[in-house]
Formats: structure tokens, C-alpha cells, sequence
């Protein structure tokens, strides 16, 4: 497989606890891909992203299987070496743009830190290199808002500074969660086409974490659906929405609301499909504390 | 963007203003007291005991704010006793501000088991009542101004500690942290680069705090006559004096007890002040 991130059978648990919030979940993107990472909230895709970059809370530890970056075991690194890796090939695009970016320090800095200090750039190449990118993400006046702090920007400007921020240093791996949940409608689309113009332009391997169906069909080519931590479907974009395979997937695409039909009610994933999926991901909590 | 909204600059407000002009006059009669004082802060003058404050009959004009049961000039150890009071406020609050917020730092962003013996030390030490800790300190360490410094350093630095610890785990779960470590920074820089001057304001806020209870501390322990000697010109030491005589001089007391009042007042307001136009949200 020349697959340039293969998750394998990843496991993560509260620590102390025998419930698992992820459920040996397993999938790879190649390099330029595009995965979609779909749930209803609390499903546990922002936890496979944060998996991924080494970033879950402390009271999250991943128990079993292996995360592969560019070949190397990221589990089997020292924490030091790991860290290293992740930031030389590796990106966030966070979801909240009024918390992802530092109120005491100007923007300039937060853009070339890791171009100085980890890829040993120098200074004003950096600051070349960053203004390129707001220049990319269609910021009118780079030099001026390098030298803004935070508060002094809008959240659409804050959230393109963090797509600049992350496509900064050429990472081979980018993992956006959920980049436009909170930006408003017409922000979003900019803010959508962006993320894909620069993934294909510097042919990115991606995450993209939503739970948004219709992004989905926009920005990926393959999608894996989460219920409860555990990854009931894998499909490319067409064969999903041509008809999903499992239960929960169509349930999920039924209760997307339609453009067509603005007027129609919103509908609730039904009950029992709810019931028939979480027993499956219980049932196989079962078949994991037998084989472990 | 700054467009249109140009650039926006506070007002000062007449808290840090009042408070900033009270704290720098005194400051500044503090460090040229032994120039500007009108008289020995420690001669004695049986003859002119209890003298009056200068627009009371019977006053003396040579001793504007009067005179205690020993004939001391009042005026000059308020002075004096300024010197004191900010000498120990600079370095105890400093000294207080470091030793708490580097612990507190520490056990909000490692967590883990530095967590846990930084907090239990905590929550032990703030079991034992503060001023018979100080007093007992004193005891041990014999009067003194460095001991009133360190007693102050040992019962206090758990204030800073647990605010600038929680203040830190509270910063250490921002998004921009977790892009830090994303990006491979390594976990030093992150915490005096990214984190560090988000919690300063905190920081300043309590330090000037600190500075306030640095003085009363200092004024409870010369009131028990543990500061320094007995005759050195404290504020605390005179409030003691004042109280024996309040009867017939209330000056001896009201003097001092409103000057600490003020001092102490304005520490605090000046600290809340600073914090207001420093926080990088508000500002």
C-alpha cells in the first residue's frame, strides 16, 4: 500500500475506564486525497483527528492499534521524535477560529513559528512565505493583518489566516475538523473552496471532519461514517450517494434537509436504525474485551 | 480589521488614575524620606509629647501632622514607616509573584504527577491559619525585615499558585495550544511563548494584590511587635502606639491607619485597573 496515512484498528478509552470512545477504527488516504469523516455530534471524529496529531485530552489514551505517517509508527515514536514528525508533515485546520489563535501575540509570529524554529527557515523568508499564503487565501493587505493581533480581525479573516497557517509549511498531511461549523453561511463557501483549492494545488493528503453531508460531496472522495466512535460505512462519494450500504448511512443521508424542499420539516434520524447501530458498535465492544 | 474603526485608545479611568497617583506619591516620599523628613523619625522629645496636628490649638507648626507620647514626630514616621511598607510590598509581592506562579504554571500545564504533588502541597498548606504561621515563621527566624519578607513568601505563594494554575490549564485547552503542538513545538516554548503571556494580566493583577496584603501583613506584624524593633518607625507599630492613647491623641492612630488604608486600597485598584487595560480580550 502506498497509502501515505493508515490508521489500523485504533482504540482510544477514558483512562480507567473499559468503554471505549473509539472502536478500532481503520482507514488510509493516499497522498492528494480527500477523506470525510461524518457523524452526529459526539460520533468521535474530532477524536480521530486529534488522535492522528497527538493532541487528545489527557484523560483520553489510545490503547491499541497503530497510527502509520509516511510509513513510521507514530505509537512506537518517542513523544519527542513524534512531535517532530507531526510538525514537519502535518497540519490543523481547528475549528473555532476565536480560540485557534493566540489573543496576546501578533499574527505574524504564530504564521512563522514553526516555519523559524522547527523547520529552521529564516526570518524573512518566513515572513515572505506567509505573506504568500494570505495573499492565497485572498487577504487584500498581508502586511497589515501579520501585524494585527486576533481580536483585531474578523472570524472569516481569523479562519484564513489558520488555512494560510496550516498550508504554511507544505504539510503532506492536513487535518481540518470541521474548518466552517463556526462560520456563517456565506463565509462558508469561500472558506470550503479555499481549503480545496489549496489541498489540490499542493496535492495534500486530507481529513475532513464533518457533519456536514452536502460538504462532503463537495470537497472528498471518500468518506467514512462514525456512530459511536466506530466507522459503520467506508465509500467513495459516488457509490454513497448513490445508495449508502449500511442502515445508519441512509438514515443519516434522509435526514439531510434538501434545497429543494425548504419548506419540509426537518427530519430525525429514526429510533430504530439509532438502536439496530448502537447495538452493533456495543456488540462489538463485546468481541474486542474477548479477543483483548 | 482597523479600518474605519481606526485606532481605538482607552481612557485611563479614574481608578488607575487616582490609584497610580496615591501609590506614586507615596513612592516617591518613601525614597527621599530620610531628605524630606522634617525630624529624626526615632528622637525622642519628652517635652513635646502628644502634640496636636498644626490647625488644632495648642499645635506646634514644626510638627505638621503632631506628635506621639514620646514626642515623635508623627509626619516623619509615616514617612519612614513608608519605606518599610513599600520595601516589603516590591520584594515580598515579587518574590511571592514568582515563587507561586512558576509552581502554578507548572501544575497547569504538565498536569500529571507534578500536578498532584504541586496541589496536595496546596491544599496542605493552606490548612494552617496565616497569621500564626507568620507569627510562628517570625519566631523561628527572629525579627527582622527579611524575615517578614520570607514569612510573607511561605503563607502567601499558594494565592498565586492556584489561580495562575487554573488559569493555565484553562489556557492549555485553547485550540491555539494544540496548534502549538501540532506545529512540533516543543513544550517549553509553548508554555513561556504561547501560554505565559496569556496569564500574565492574572499575574499583575494578583501581584499588586500581593503588594497590598504585603503591607497589612507587614502592619499586623508590627502591631504584635514582630517586625522589626521595637522603636522602628512601622506603620503597624504606630497603630499599636496610637491605640494606647487614642483618648487624648487620636492623631497617633488616625494617621497611620488612613494612610495603610489608602496605600493598601490603591494596590489592589491600581492591579484590577492594569488588568482591564492589559487583557488582550478587552483591550
Amino acid at each position: 500500500m502506498s497509502a501515505f496515512l493508515t490508521v489500523n484498528n485504533l482504540s482510544a478509552a477514558l483512562h480507567g475506564y473499559e468503554q471505549r470512545v473509539l472502536r478500532s477504527v481503520s482507514f488510509s488516504i493516499d497522498t492528494g486525497e480527500v477523506l470525510g469523516l461524518v457523524g452526529e455530534s459526539g460520533a468521535g471524529k474530532s477524536m480521530i483527528g486529534k488522535a492522528i496529531l497527538g493532541i487528545l485530552p489527557t484523560a483520553i489514551e489510545i490503547v491499541e492499534g497503530e497510527i502509520l505517517l509516511g510509513g513510521q509508527d507514530l505509537q512506537k515514536m518517542k513523544p519527542a521524535d513524534r512531535r517532530r514528525l507531526i510538525g514537519a508533515t502535518a497540519a490543523l485546520i481547528p475549528q473555532d477560529p476565536l480560540t485557534a489563535l493566540n489573543p496576546s501575540r501578533r499574527i505574524e509570529p504564530q504564521i512563522t513559528n514553526r516555519l523559524v524554529d522547527i523547520l529552521g527557515w529564516t526570518k524573512a523568508d518566513a515572513r515572505l512565505r506567509a505573506m504568500e499564503l494570505l495573499n492565497e487565501v485572498h487577504i487584500d493587505n498581508p502586511e497589515r493583518v501579520m501585524a494585527s493581533y486576533p481580536h483585531e480581525l474578523s472570524g472569516g479573516m481569523r479562519q484564513r489566516v489558520l488555512i494560510a497557517s496550516a498550508f504554511a509549511a507544505n504539510p503532506k498531511l492536513v487535518i481540518a475538523d470541521e474548518p466552517t461549523t463556526a462560520l456563517d453561511v456565506t463565509v462558508q463557501k469561500q472558506i470550503l473552496r479555499l481549503i480545496r483549492d489549496l489541498q489540490a494545488r499542493h496535492s495534500t493528503a486530507m481529513v475532513f471532519v464533518t457533519h456536514d453531508l452536502g460538504v462532503v460531496s463537495k470537497v472528498c472522495q471518500r468518506l467514512s461514517v462514525l456512530y459511536g466512535g466506530k466507522i459503520v460505512e467506508n465509500s467513495s462519494i459516488p457509490d454513497f450517494f448513490a445508495g449508502p450500504k449500511h442502515a445508519y448511512s441512509r438514515a443519516l443521508l434522509a435526514a439531510t434537509p434538501k434545497y429543494t424542499d425548504p419548506d419540509a420539516s426537518l427530519l430525525p434520524v429514526d429510533e430504530a436504525v439509532i438502536e439496530a447501530v448502537a447495538a452493533e458498535v456495543l456488540e462489538s465492544d463485546k468481541e474486542w474485551r474477548h479477543g483483548g | 480589521m482597523l479600518d474605519g474603526r481606526g485606532s481605538v485608545k482607552r481612557k485611563l479611568g479614574a481608578r488607575l488614575w487616582l490609584s497610580g497617583t496615591w501609590l506614586g506619591i507615596m513612592a516617591v516620599l518613601a525614597l527621599f524620606a530620610p531628605l524630606i523628613s522634617p525630624h529624626d523619625p526615632l528622637a525622642q522629645d519628652l517635652f513635646a509629647g502628644r502634640l496636636p496636628p498644626f490647625w488644632v490649638a495648642g499645635a506646634d507648626p514644626a510638627y505638621l501632622l503632631g506628635t506621639d507620647s514620646l514626642g515623635r514626630d508623627v509626619l516623619t514616621r509615616i514617612l519612614h514607616g513608608a519605606r518599610i511598607a513599600f520595601s516589603v510590598a516590591l520584594v515580598a509581592g515579587l518574590a511571592t509573584a514568582f515563587v507561586g506562579s512558576l509552581l502554578g504554571l507548572l501544575a497547569g500545564y504538565m498536569r500529571g504527577w507534578v500536578d498532584v504533588v504541586i496541589s496536595r502541597l496546596v491544599e496542605i498548606w493552606m490548612a494552617f491559619p496565616p497569621v500564626l504561621f507568620a507569627i510562628l515563621l517570625i519566631a523561628v527566624l527572629g525579627t527582622g525585615l527579611t524575615s517578614i519578607i520570607i514569612a510573607i513568601v511561605v503563607i502567601d505563594w499558594t494565592r498565586f499558585c492556584r489561580v495562575v494554575r487554573a488559569e493555565a490549564m484553562n489556557q492549555s485547552a485553547m485550540d491555539y495550544v494544540s496548534s502549538a503542538i501540532v506545529a512540533g513545538r516543543p513544550r517549553r516554548d509553548i508554555l513561556w511563548r504561547e501560554i505565559l503571556p496569556n496569564v500574565l494580566p492574572t499575574m499583575v493583577a494578583l501581584l499588586t494584590l500581593e503588594m497590598g496584603i504585603a503591607v497589612i501583613v507587614e502592619a499586623i506584624l508590627s502591631f504584635v511587635n514582630l517586625s522589626i524593633s521595637t522603636d522602628a518607625p512601622t506603620w503597624g507599630g504606630m497603630i499599636a502606639e496610637g491605640r494606647t492613647s487614642i483618648h487624648q491623641a487620636w492623631w497617633v492612630l488616625a494617621f497611620p491607619l488612613g494612610v495603610l488604608f489608602l496605600t493598601v486600597l490603591s494596590f489592589s485598584q491600581f492591579g484590577e485597573g492594569l488588568k482591564d487595560r492589559f487583557d488582550p480580550v478587552l483591550r
